[in-house]
């Protein structure tokens, strides 16, 4: 059935688009050069005014940041959190190579999150300042599910990651997997939140409650 | 998609006289509006970015299939199963096949307006597989067995003691003194509830907001992160979208994106955009060992080349039907149809015939607020005037509507003669506005004069002071 349906369906298209080798050349051309589009300006930023406009735009999502000068601080601005908001002191994590080796003071529990975990530590591939948007990739450092079964989620992100806009990210994202994109990419710009009783905006609908980003040089 | 258009009119004054209705719809009315007004007024570069995102669809409609190879290329390569469907019954057939491979008892679902199209919960249903929707709106309207009634907030017709009510008849174990008033005690409710569905679904089914051509991929966007759980707790992922979603690259949904959330909710951009490519990597401890897409046509590959074709660039923002003044008194459910608002009086009939939309193209003042406020440029009110020509060529509209225009059209080609009639009607209508200059009723117009009332006319004819006036220049 999906054959003929596939003929059908495309053939059906094909009466209105031509589909000449010209428009092969364009359409591979474009699909290969990905050109940018209309960047608005306060995309068009880097540096330390990404930085400042991202964590800016962090905190007015909702989210809670903390600023670290170098990773070895984060196990203790992690283990800060989880006392100030009454949680327990255990963490799971992936494996990611930034955070594996780090002196945690709380306990560790690895590998994919589980329906039971109270709290997740990720590290972001990429902030975008644009939003405020936190961009993750799945894998075995950081499972997709760290990101969103735990009511409280910690995110890690690195100063040199910090981005202006999405076509920052995707450059990068481009230069480490290259055609070979990992299975999910989540972009996550605030705690799990619905509007969908009276439009009255609540936190926690299905993922976390609570996100808190470690900016870390 | 079914339309029960022929019970349109009584559907309006049911919910016009609706106080619950009413008093939901108010949300509608004052939020999405203004925070789209604001998102808007805080990104300079609208303008260029709904005009490049226009652009951007243009040009995939007139390459469409070519775009469709490449994404489904990529895909496959990535691990995807590519389904076609013509139509929404083989649509429905594709999903319930895929469920019945994998063993499937239980679903879960993330919001999809096009499973929504092709009615797969009733047909999972039917076939002893059971559907449970995660997206809470979409959970709240599944209790209730009723159909989304906007395209982003599906409950929106609700208030917060319906929802509380449905929740305490379908939720048994809920203790009676357990306070479920307020929206944030029935959010975590509902979170309970659905928490043990997720980990238990062997299937997870969700739309697609757009498809990459570039990666492959499939994107959807969330704000409760439904979508997420859905997608990577289950062993077996399923898509369900449609033709017109692709895109060509990651810089062209970037572009649209910066459209989607803003224009929608008033966010600036969704809590989360999801891109799924493939199944999970050798290595990965998490995501779904199967991966299918449902890539359904269902009459949209008929409208390409012909005056509808640019409805095929809708995102599904929501923003026409949050600005239109028809939807705001009378919300979704009146249009009896899937899709709701000027998108879907206009959707209606362009997939499933002018036949099927009844009343649906009638219900707009014209006034264009939707295509001023629409991301993607899309002249709706065009379309339901092309509609309306349609039905009257057809002879479809009222029998009252084509005597009234036939009427009209006879004295139009009467010059001397309208123009006596203009006179003679305008007196009558003064007079019976008297002193208030109000009609509160009119014969053959009560359907009219029902809700509102008509403003008596006063003076002299257009014609008549149009003639005053080009004689009064002509002196000058």
């Amino acid at each position: 059935m999906s054959d003929a349906a596939r003929e059908r369906i495309l053939g059906n298209i094909r009466k209105s688009t031509g589909g000449g080798i010209s428009e092969r050349t364009a359409v591979a051309q474009r699909i290969a050069t990905h050109p940018r589009g209309v960047i608005p300006a306060r995309a068009s930023i880097t540096g330390k005014d990404a930085l400042t406009a991202f964590i800016a735009r962090l905190k007015a999502a909702s989210i809670t940041v903390a600023e670290a000068a170098q990773l070895g601080e984060v196990p203790r601005l992690a283990a800060d959190y989880l006392r100030a908001n009454n949680l327990p002191a255990r963490l799971r994590m992936g494996a990611d190579a930034d955070l594996a080796g780090l002196d945690w003071q709380s306990e560790v529990l690895r590998g994919k999150a589980e329906g039971s975990d109270e709290v997740s530590i990720a590290k972001a591939f990429a902030g975008v300042a644009e939003t405020g948007t936190l961009v993750l990739t799945s894998g075995p450092a950081n499972p997709t599910t760290l990101n969103f079964l735990p009511e409280t989620e910690i995110i890690v992100i690195r100063i040199a990651d910090v981005v202006g806009g999405y076509e920052d990210a995707w450059d990068r994202l481009r230069a480490v997997y290259g055609n070979d994109l990992p299975r999910t990419i989540n972009w996550v710009s605030g705690p799990s939140r619905t509007a969908d009783i009276e439009q009255t905006i609540v936190m926690g609908a299905h993922g976390p409650r609570r996100l808190h980003v470690i900016v870390s040089g | 998609m079914t339309a029960d258009g022929t019970l349109f009119s009584a559907r309006v004054s049911g919910a016009i006289a609706d106080p619950q209705l009413q008093q939901a719809l108010s949300n509608v009315r004052r939020r999405f509006v203004a925070s789209r007004a604001a998102a808007k007024a805080a990104l300079p570069e609208w303008g260029a970015l709904s005009d490049e995102a226009r652009a951007i669809k243009d040009h995939v409609l007139a390459h469409l299939d070519l775009y469709l190879e490449a994404w489904e290329q990529k895909a496959t390569a990535a691990g995807a199963k590519v389904h076609w469907a013509s139509t929404a019954a083989d649509a429905r057939d594709i999903v319930l096949g895929i469920c019945r491979q994998a063993g499937a008892k239980t679903v879960t679902k993330g919001k999809s307006m096009v499973a929504e199209e092709i009615h797969l919960n009733q047909h999972l249903e039917a076939n002893g597989i059971t559907p449970v929707e995660t997206d809470l709106g979409e959970y709240i309207i599944q209790l209730r067995g009723e159909m989304p009634s906007h395209i982003i907030a599906p409950a929106v017709h609700l208030t917060k003691a319906q929802v509380e009510a449905d929740f305490r008849k379908a939720h048994t174990n809920l203790a009676l003194d357990r306070s479920m008033a307020e929206p944030r005690e029935l959010v975590a409710e509902a979170r309970g509830i659905l928490r043990d569905k997720f980990l238990a679904a062997d299937v997870g089914i969700t739309g697609a907001n757009f498809l990459i051509a570039e990666t492959g991929s499939s994107v959807i966007v969330t704000n409760e992160g439904n979508g997420d759980l859905t997608q990577v707790l289950p062993r077996v992922h399923v898509v369900v979208t449609s033709i017109e979603k692709v895109v060509p690259t990651l810089e062209d949904v970037s572009v649209i994106l910066r459209l989607l959330a803003r224009s929608a909710t008033g966010q600036e951009i969704s809590t989360y955009t999801t891109f799924s490519t493939g199944l999970r990597r050798p290595g990965d401890p998490d995501g779904p060992e199967a991966y299918h897409v449902v890539v359904v046509d269902n009459g949209r590959s008929e409208l390409l080349g012909t005056a509808l074709q640019a409805v095929l660039r809708c995102i599904r923002c929501g923003a026409c039907m949050n600005h239109c003044p028809v939807y705001q008194a009378i919300g979704g459910h009146a249009y009896g149809a899937v899709y709701a608002g000027p998108i879907g009086a206009v959707l209606t009939p362009a997939l499933n015939g002018v036949m099927a939309a009844k009343d649906l193209p009638n219900a707009t003042p014209f006034c264009g607020r939707c295509e001023e406020v629409c991301p993607m440029q899309i002249p709706l009110p065009g379309m339901m005037r092309h509609f309306r020509e349609e039905q009257v060529k057809l002879a479809k509209a009222p029998v009252s509507q084509r005597a009234g225009l036939a009427v009209w059209a006879w004295l139009a080609g009467r010059p001397r003669l309208y123009r006596l009639a203009a006179r003679a009607g305008m007196r009558v209508l003064e007079m019976i506005g008297g002193r208030a200059g109000r009609i509160r009723s009119l014969p053959l117009a009560t359907g009219w004069t029902r809700h509102r009332d008509l403003p008596a006319p006063e003076g002299r004819t257009f014609h008549d002071l149009w003639a005053e006036r080009q004689r009064a220049r002509g002196k000058a």
